[in-house]
């Protein structure tokens, strides 16, 4: 087995995405550049809380995912959500000689099937002898993951990996270290999660949902907008970077997974664990916090989050702030799959030096110095973009993606 | 790089929580169910946490802090769990609550809990530690997914340590569930007797077990982590065989360098039938042992035969009652666990003195 060696470079080679601004990269794109947020009335979930709780579906019903995935449409929404970005990414990454190659899947969410779990639930809670098992079959994480690799065809490494909102995040960095550990050398990682009743009413029973579109780092936020979809960047080793025709969109540079220690959904006050896991990952890629030019905030919206994530930033990046924004003002926070949806953008912000507005925002929060970006711009000189993805658990993850120079 | 199991603790339908009683003596149960033996949690969790606790975090929380005690470690450089389901008894109280109260006037509390990153969270939370924090949540494979993670933690060599283990619970409506999909078998069976069957379907367990993992050596270490493979729904017992030498070969040891194999016999016809063509296959001079029959069958059932296998070796003692073993004669310096879950998820894994 090849030793592993920290400085061995991982490079993004494609992308995917679905979200409720755009079923694949280039609608995303479109969305985020014309300043098109996918929030709005609940439309496909049935739930008591239509046209209380704005969130931001894929606008997609299943049988149409179906037709887009080449699944069947009676699985579960978040296979469907996951083979339709984990297929655009591969397809994106365009290597010849796949199946010569060492190719994992590391996929995230945090509910696996739940989506088809709560209809079995029905029936069977009445009477143990009914339901459907084939809507209980989905139930457990893996399963996703299971379905999509098959489809792909993918054998070398699979798994799965559920850390509330950063767990995208984290399989980002797993699969980032199979490469640097010589056992794969190309891997699909990410994450997915569809909207359910159980999410939407858990998140509500904590009363961190916005009743109108949110506003991330605004001193008037008043909570989160959930969203859904699933995105994967496709990560290679060197060798197989070079070989490829098509551009590599930038390299992998830094990564870290810390624990902030605090509370099981509350964030502390200062930020602990979003300040260790950014500072970790600027240290592990051997930038210093100048060198970043974009952070791709977790900025969900809330009291907590933003006043934690923020104070983190201010520790951190004092005096010298980079820009920043919250792209879940536009994709709602979509858990298990926001780490691999926002992983795409910034390696869209990466290679084409995008930085991408945080909506409706309008009065700076006075415990910071700083104000989140307001306008899309291009050909801006980002050289290093951080991501955050922090969540329930303490868990906290920041990647760093840079541009190739 | 040498791996090393420094500490263990075990919570399973077992005498095993203690790991001064190894070898503990089986306990037999008669039916399909087999629940885990809870020490008294006060002893080992603060009170006022443990009353917040559901019972699966309990069982994590508390193998993993006896896991650090006896290692005499505070905390770890990282905790890496894998669990298959997660917090199934959190997560079937919101869900009965949504339908029950369509979805108005619901308590938080289950739904806080039922995030699969709740057990290493809490352990987090417990020992305040604020390293790496990670949850395989990968069927069959999560305990072995946590096991790679923590082995590739150890070879980056930013940590020393890292605590890895395992948790899955049984609830009354998983097993009602499971046994629709024709998991267990139909007739009650005494465990002790669950090999002696030759029916289908197997016996459900649970449990939570958890390891000290380490890159420096200690003198009062189990044993060593040699190495771990994984495959995937095998054709035939050759394919599986093809694995098994490969893994050795990869190794440079040969079947008869083996002092014991632990498998994953569970019971069901089918399955162990695979264990018997393997041992003329393979294992003609081995020793086979089973350990499903003591903590039933579950996703990261594994965790308890890697716990087992590095108590074998650090007490130079096989429990009574753990299947074919003859003569007890020979030395136990290596041993080979090979198991299976549904005969999809396959691994093995190497312990060695």
């Amino acid at each position: 087995m090849q030793i592993y060696n920290k400085h061995t470079p991982v490079f993004v080679a494609g992308t995917g995405v679905i979200s409720a601004i755009g079923n694949n990269v280039p609608a995303c794109l479109y969305a985020l550049e014309h300043e098109q947020a996918g929030i709005g009335e609940i439309s496909y979930l049935s739930t008591l809380h239509r046209q209380q709780i704005p969130v931001a579906e894929v606008k997609l019903n299943n049988k149409e995912l179906s037709l887009l995935s080449g699944l069947p449409a009676g699985i579960s929404r978040t296979a469907l959500l996951s083979m339709i970005a984990a297929r655009e990414a591969i397809d994106n990454a365009a290597i010849e000689n796949l199946s010569a190659l060492r190719t994992g899947l590391i996929s995230a969410n945090t509910v696996g099937g739940m989506d088809k779990s709560e209809q079995f639930f029905i029936d069977f809670l009445a009477d143990h002898t009914k339901g459907k098992l084939r809507d209980i079959v989905y139930h457990e994480c893996a399963s996703a993951t299971k379905l999509v690799a098959d489809q792909l065809g993918i054998r070398s490494y699979v798994t799965t990996i559920s850390t509330a909102c950063s767990s995208s995040a984290n399989a980002i960095m797993y699969g980032a270290r199979l490469i640097k550990h010589g056992m794969l050398d190309v891997v699909i990682a990410g994450g997915a999660d569809a909207m359910t009743k159980f999410t939407l009413n858990g998140f509500n029973t904590l009363m961190i949902l916005d009743n109108e579109y949110c506003k991330p780092f605004d001193e008037d936020r008043k909570g989160l907008n959930l969203g859904e979809g699933a995105g994967y960047v496709v990560l290679v080793s060197e060798k197989v970077a070079g070989s490829l025709k098509s551009d590599i969109y930038c390299k992998l540079s830094g990564y870290c997974n810390k624990n902030d220690a605090y509370h099981q959904t509350a964030s502390s006050p200062d930020g602990k664990g979003s300040y260790l896991a950014m500072n970790g990952a600027i240290e592990n890629s051997g930038l210093t916090p100048s060198d970043i030019d974009y952070i791709n905030l977790h900025g969900t919206g809330t009291q907590n989050n933003d006043l934690a994530e923020g104070t983190a930033i201010k520790r951190l990046f004092e005096p010298r702030y980079p820009k920043m924004s919250s792209t879940k003002s536009f994709t709602g926070h979509t858990l298990g799959a926001s780490g691999g949806i926002e992983a795409v953008f910034s390696s869209l912000s990466a290679k084409y030096g995008l930085i991408y507005p945080n909506l409706r925002f309008k009065t700076q929060m006075k415990e910071l110095p700083f104000i989140p970006e307001t306008a899309f711009s291009k050909n801006e000189p980002v050289r290093h973009v951080l991501s955050n993805s922090f969540g329930f658990g303490g868990n906290c993850s920041s990647l760093i993606f840079s541009k190739i120079s | 790089m040498k791996i090393y199991i420094r500490s263990s603790a075990n919570i399973s339908p077992q005498q095993t929580f203690k790991h001064q009683a190894f070898p503990f003596k089986a306990v037999a149960y008669t039916g399909n169910i087999l629940k885990a033996i809870e020490p008294d949690y006060k002893d080992i969790i603060d009170v006022k946490m443990v009353r917040r606790m559901s019972r699966i975090v309990k069982m994590g929380v508390a193998a993993a802090l006896e896991c650090l005690k006896n290692a005499g470690e505070e905390s770890p450089g990282a905790i890496v769990t894998g669990t298959a389901y997660g917090c199934l008894s959190d997560t079937e109280q919101f869900l009965g609550s949504i339908i029950a109260l369509d979805e108005e006037m619901l308590s938080p509390t289950s739904f806080i809990q039922s995030t699969h990153n709740t057990v290493g969270a809490q352990i987090a939370l417990l020992l305040q530690c604020n390293n790496y924090n990670n949850t395989f949540v990968n069927g069959g494979f999560s305990f072995e997914s946590a096991l790679l993670d923590a082995i590739m933690l150890l070879r980056e060599q930013e940590v020393t340590n890292v605590l890895t283990g395992s948790v899955d619970e049984l609830t009354g409506l998983s097993y009602a569930i499971l046994s629709r999909f024709g998991l267990y078998k139909r007739q009650q069976v005494s465990n002790m007797d669950l090999f002696a069957t030759a029916s289908k379907g197997t016996i459900a367990g649970e449990g939570a077990a958890f390891f000290l993992l380490a890159s420096q050596p200690s003198p009062d270490d189990h044993a060593q982590l040699e190495g771990i493979a994984t495959f995937y729904k095998p054709g035939d017992t050759t394919e599986i065989a093809n694995h098994i030498t490969a893994f050795l070969a990869a190794h440079s040891i040969n079947a008869t360098d083996i002092d014991l194999v632990i498998t994953g016999k569970n019971g069901d016809i089918q399955n162990d039938a695979h264990y018997d063509r393997l041992k003329e296959m393979i294992f003609i001079k081995n020793e086979l042992i089973h350990y499903k029959h003591l903590c039933g069958d579950y996703p990261t059932a594994v965790s308890f035969a890697v716990w087992l296998a590095a108590n074998i070796i650090r007490t130079g003692q096989v429990p009574e009652g753990t299947g074919d073993r003859v003569s007890k004669a020979n030395k136990l310096q290596r041993i080979l666990i090979c198991n299976n879950y549904q005969n999809l998820h396959h691994s093995l894994i190497l312990i060695s003195a």
